[in-house]
């Protein structure tokens, strides 16, 4: 048996369809079997609510008299493309306010547009024979733009990593505030919910599909930017009216020492055509498993500490290395609900007919990493080769005659096999000699959590290190911990002789 | 009840909560405590009916006392529910309810401050 959409469409248009969300699904299927659930249920709503940073509208202010060609753009203070002509823009959720940083964004100016707040123009122009005017202010509400389109390249999101943290202190990601030593776990995604996650071959899922995105109705582009689904991970690009949208669905957020982001609501109704469409939509949060990312890790690619499915994630804690870690999400399961029921109340009352995709989404495409055809500096270009370092077992006094002679403020220690097992600073030595005590050896006054750089380590890494920790040396070492060079923050000065620029 | 004690540690360092115990006999749950060479702030949780008498003896010790009526406050407005705020928190103040709502037990609360931060959506809020 199988239905086709026009059935579908006409009980929708009768009030006759039987609606349920992808929450209520598994059970359905369980209770009526495969052929049961196919023959009773017409449409499966998806939803999620979560942090969306890949987002922003499109607006169009009409013409000023005398008329400008914006080439500069901010509202309130947060700037917008300017290379759309005349009195087109693209605010991106994710810009930041040149005067208040990341307590206003371009997401914050989409909130306030939508909650009916006045939002200040400000553009900037070189001015034209055609466009004379040269710059503009004014206060405009949602209802003075002609258009204010969303269109957010890269949304909905399949599923998402998890993300913990073996450092010793706390890491502020875009998977928000990772406490130390694996203190907790954070995720993101609605699960069982989630519109992809419910159609993983995308034969429901295509451009023209239409959609809930913020409380308007909206529609699927097509695939989303960075779209890879081979590793489930596919995302959409889509668009709605800003004007039919609703805060209680698009929310502008801040994460701490990241940045500002908007949280979208999107859901997706599905057809159910066939036993394949009852399948993929009877998904259980069980059945989605996602990695646990250490964030340590600041690379592209970071270890994978083990795999984890939904149902683990949103129980409040999961097992790590025989130890209960909390788990926290960053996007609400209950909002996903929210838009889930809400789309479901649409197709029942017949305010939403469905549509199958006008052109497929590829379902076995896999996003690459950049490609990069220069390498950025890394650590071995820059550090001092020629560092002077100290036995453990040595006179402090010989410690500050060497700091003399090498005119440097940091001395590696090595023990006897020529390991490293800390490091004294001109700061160690004026305090072991300021207040004379029992220290007479090196090792006595050593600071033996020393902080290191890697070679093949790119020197931003390193330029990071040197910040969080307050410290203005790093020691390069090898795998087995033998000293090879120094990098100070002098030798970071080699970075502004042009070679390292372009 | 909770109460934040600020001391300056300047005129002879006194032993001012252990000294109060002493006095008062109060058993007193120091929570959280910050204390540098020069001055201290504690938070510290006290059996209702014996607040006054606590209080009263640490400012007679030199300490300023502030009563905290409440912990972390959540605007429900701003609140999107995601629950960044949970395994945030030394003390389980947060939990979800059935239907994924957050919900905050203020009384659990040890003001650190840790879930102000780690809130995305700016919808917790210090009582001091």
């Amino acid at each position: 048996m199988h239905k086709t959409i026009s059935q579908i469409n006409e009980r929708i248009r009768d009030g006759s369809a039987r609606v349920v969300t992808a929450e209520e699904m598994p059970a359905i299927v369980a209770e009526l079997g495969e052929e049961g659930a196919l023959k009773e249920v017409d449409v499966v709503t998806t939803g999620t609510f979560g942090a969306m940073c890949s987002s922003g509208a499109f607006l169009n202010f009409g013409h000023a008299e005398p008329p400008i060609r914006m080439e500069r753009i901010w509202l309130n203070n947060v700037e917008a493309y300017g290379g759309l002509a005349a009195v087109d823009t693209y605010i991106g959720a994710t810009q930041q306010s040149d005067t208040r940083e990341d307590q206003y964004g371009g997401a914050h100016v989409l909130e306030d547009l939508v909650a009916g707040k006045s939002v200040e123009l400000r553009a900037s122009s070189r001015g034209t024979d055609c466009y004379p005017r040269r710059t503009i202010t004014t206060d405009l509400l949602l209802e003075n733009l002609n258009q204010a389109i969303m269109c957010n390249p890269r949304n909905a999101y399949q599923r998402y990593n998890a993300a913990t943290n073996t450092t010793d202190r706390t890491l502020h990601t875009y998977m928000g505030t990772l406490l130390p030593g694996c203190g907790n776990v954070s995720y993101s995604g609605a699960g069982l919910l989630n519109p992809l996650s419910n159609d993983p071959h995308l034969r429901m899922i295509g451009s023209g599909v239409p959609i809930f995105l913020c409380g308007a109705q909206g529609m699927v582009v097509g695939e989303g930017t960075q779209h890879s689904p081979a590793g489930g991970f596919g995302t959409l690009m889509v668009t709605g009216d800003l004007k039919q949208m609703s805060q209680d669905y698009l929310r502008a957020a801040t994460m701490t020492g990241y940045g500002v982001t908007l949280y979208v609501g999107l859901g997706v109704p599905l057809p159910v055509l066939d036993l394949d469409v009852v399948r993929a939509t009877a998904v259980r949060d069980e059945d989605i498993s996602v990695d646990l990312l250490d964030y340590a890790v600041p690379s592209r690619s970071r270890p994978v500490l083990r795999k984890v499915n939904y149902a683990e994630l949103r129980s409040g804690s999961i097992e790590l290395n025989g130890e209960e870690v909390k788990t926290s999400s960053l996007s609400s399961f209950r909002r996903a609900r929210q838009v889930a029921a809400e789309l479901k109340g649409w197709v029942e009352q017949g305010k939403m007919q469905l549509a199958l995709p006008t052109r497929p989404i590829d379902a076995k495409k896999a996003s690459r990493p950049m490609h990069q055809s220069t390498q950025g500096p890394r650590v071995l270009d820059i550090m001092d080769r020629h560092v002077v370092s100290i036995r453990e077992d040595e006179e402090i006094k010989t410690a500050a005659k060497k700091l003399l002679k090498g005119e440097t403020n940091h001395l590696p220690v090595i023990n006897a096999a020529g390991i490293l097992v800390g490091i004294v600073t001109t700061f160690d030595i004026s305090k072991a000699v300021a207040n004379p005590g029992k220290a007479h050896l090196v090792q006595d006054i050593m600071k033996t959590k020393v902080i290191t750089a890697k070679p093949d380590e790119a020197v931003d890494i390193a330029v990071q290190k040197l910040e969080q920790y307050n410290i203005s040396a790093l020691p390069v070492v090898d795998p087995e911990h033998r000293v090879l060079g120094i990098l100070t923050a002098m030798n970071l000065g080699k970075l502004f002789g042009g070679r390292w620029l372009k | 009840m909770k109460l934040l004690v600020n001391f300056s540690r300047g005129k002879g360092r006194k032993p001012i909560i252990a000294q109060v115990v002493r006095d008062t006999g109060v058993l007193i749950n120091v929570e959280r405590a910050v204390i540098d060479s020069s001055e201290g702030e504690a938070l510290i949780d006290v059996p209702d009916d014996q607040c006054q008498l606590v209080r009263d003896s640490m400012v007679g010790l030199g300490a300023t006392v502030h009563i905290l009526e409440h912990g972390v406050s959540l605007d429900e407005s701003e609140c999107v529910d995601c629950g960044a705020c949970i395994s945030i928190c030394p003390r389980e103040v947060f939990t979800f309810d059935r239907d994924w709502k957050l919900c905050i037990d203020e009384k659990k609360c040890v003001i650190c401050g840790k879930c102000v931060e780690a809130c995305p959506s700016h919808a917790l809020t210090l009582p001091v």
